[in-house]
């Protein structure tokens, strides 16, 4: 079931277009991920998916209804980038706030911050907590009622290694229910590779969207061998690999996803000259900076 | 809604309290009545009027600067401080509407303005009838008049600080517009109106429009319908001798209608505001 449809959206603010042409389906208990430097146009898009502000051409829908309306507004949760609640409150305060706003029981405040880890601080006033915590309070507040869609503007950003790990579990639970997921980020070494797809968005326009293996394909980018030679072999090993430069005793030479294996032959051929290799895919930062220089 | 109003006014009214402002107004109120009370009481004493009647006729000279200041004071933050934190946008993406939201935010700090009146013109109270014991009862229509008008001018001015936090980018514009605002109208607006009449030496901007000039001003329609209503001669203002000269209703009629518009008058800013 298709719950966020975005066709042909374009938004302008004076003579500047900061989206052009963006569309996008998303269904239920699917996550994808919106990249992009920042100003590509990622908050725009979510304000619109929102109905926090208005688009200049094409059409939302949320599960059939317009952006903004009670209906979406209803079936719809969202973090903002940097979510700063106001410090005087405490945490616990703060989500019994919005669990009424939502209709909801407000003893349910508890559960939610224990769900984010933040049980021990549900008392502290929002000022005494880091910036992990208040983006765990944004979080919290994003699970109450079992959203149909999530909105995440940068979810995991202020967050450590563990707590991001800890967020995309979190996220692959809810997507299990059916919760359709739209998050953004500006580097893809972030997702960690745990999303379902992912549309890459260059000075509001869309460049690329797939699977990372899809984008990976696409991009071909060369991986890079490093062969360590064994005492007094160098010689031989560099003429083997002739495009191959020398440094401190290892050759080191590229080579596209297709001629992988003819270098593995090569080099179990010389296996008798050969310490050690080793061959690096090229990073998601690669790919994406790679993807985002091809669009401009 | 009315649920969504009243949550937004709890979490309202709690930050007020946390932030001191519930106690900041309060003592100001208390401390400046307090001064007054005993202040006032001098000058009473050749009159044929009960002290506390003279306590409010000195009140309501303080409540017309005080008043508006604290409301503008407590308002000023309410939009462009959410726009700043980054929480409007989430809010206004809850199933919460812009009217619920800027009624909430009213309520919880008309509370604040309300306790801070009445805490200030009790300590006064109090004063006078410690010192003009029983007679002092004859009074309590005029302290009763002065503090439902005092909430409805905290009203008005509550909502014309949420109109500046609405047009001002950022808290710090918002501050010092409603700075700006409480100069023009309570300060710089009757002195104008002065000079104007000074100038004209008595012609027809003072037979004509300054009546309606003096009414216009919700500060003014505040302190001219206590004046006229009470009978009370008013040694601090100017333009006391006007009070007599208009009738009661048009100040009363200003004093009901400026919450009113002045609160449309946010709602209308508000809508112009872009998370």
């Amino acid at each position: 079931m298709t719950i966020l449809t975005l066709s042909q959206l374009t938004k302008r603010y004076g003579d500047t277009t900061v989206l052009h042409d963006v569309s996008l389906e998303i269904v239920a208990g699917e996550r994808v991920a919106l990249l992009g430097h920042n100003g590509a146009g990622k908050s725009t898009l979510m304000k619109l998916v929102l109905g926090l502000i208005q688009a200049d051409g094409g059409r939302i829908e949320v599960a059939g209804h317009a952006p903004g309306s009670p209906v979406a507004r209803a079936l719809t949760a969202y973090l903002p980038e940097n979510a700063a609640f106001h410090p005087a409150i405490t945490g616990r305060e703060q989500l019994r706030y919005y669990l009424r706003l939502r209709g909801q029981p407000v003893r349910l405040a508890d559960e939610l911050l224990e769900r984010v880890g933040l049980a021990d601080a549900a008392g502290r006033r929002i000022g005494t907590y880091s910036k992990g915590m208040r983006q765990r309070v944004g979080l919290a507040q994003a699970l109450i009622g079992g959203p149909r869609l999530m909105v995440l503007d940068e979810p995991t950003s202020g967050l450590d290694p563990v707590s991001r790990r800890e967020f995309y579990t979190l996220l692959d639970e809810l997507a299990a229910k059916g919760t359709a997921i739209l998050l953004s980020s500006h580097a893809l070494s972030e997702l960690e590779a745990r999303t379902d797809r992912m549309v890459i968005l260059a000075r509001g326009k869309q460049v690329a969207e797939g699977t990372l293996a899809e984008l990976r394909a696409d991009a071909a980018l060369p991986l890079s061998v490093t062969v360590k030679p064994r005492n007094g072999q160098a010689r031989r090993v560099a003429e083997a690999f002739p495009t191959g430069v020398v440094s401190e005793d290892r050759v080191i030479f590229s080579c596209a996803p297709a001629e992988k294996l003819a270098v593995l032959e090569k080099i179990a051929a010389l296996r008798d000259h050969i310490e050690d290799y080793d061959v690096h895919a090229a990073s998601l930062d690669d790919l994406y900076s790679h993807i985002s220089k091809r669009a401009a | 809604m009315l649920s969504r109003i009243l949550a937004t006014a709890a979490l309202e009214f709690s930050i007020a309290r946390r932030n001191r402002w519930v106690i900041v107004s309060v003592a100001m109120m208390m401390l400046f009545s307090l001064v007054l009370a005993f202040a006032g009481a001098a000058p009473a004493g050749q009159m044929a009027v009960d002290p506390l009647s003279v306590t409010v006729a000195s009140l309501i000279s303080l409540a017309v600067y005080l008043v508006p200041l604290i409301a503008l004071l407590i308002s000023f933050d309410a939009i462009a401080g959410e726009n700043e934190r980054g929480t409007l946008a989430l809010s206004l993406a809850y199933p919460l509407a812009r009217t619920e939201l800027l009624l909430g935010k009213l309520i919880a700090q008309l509370a604040v303005v309300s306790i801070a009146v009445v805490a200030g013109y009790a300590v006064a109270a109090i004063v006078a009838f410690v010192t003009g014991g029983t007679g002092a009862a004859e009074g309590i229509p005029a302290l009763w008049r002065l503090i439902w008008t005092s909430i409805l001018l905290g009203a008005a001015f509550l909502s014309l600080g949420h109109a500046m936090s609405c047009l001002s980018r950022r808290p710090s514009g918002a501050a010092a517009m409603a700075i700006g605002l409480w100069l023009v109208m309570i300060v710089l607006y009757d002195l104008g109106l002065l000079a104007a009449v000074v100038a004209d030496d008595g012609g027809a901007f003072t037979t004509d429009v300054f009546p309606w000039a003096l009414v216009v001003n919700p500060a003014d329609a505040f302190r001219i319908f206590n004046l006229a209503a009470s009978g009370a001669v008013d040694a601090a203002s100017g333009l006391s001798g006007a009070a007599s000269s208009i009738a009661v209703w048009k100040p009363l009629a200003a004093i009901m209608v400026w919450p009113i518009l002045a609160a449309g008058l946010a709602r209308l800013s508000f809508q112009r505001v872009t998370p």
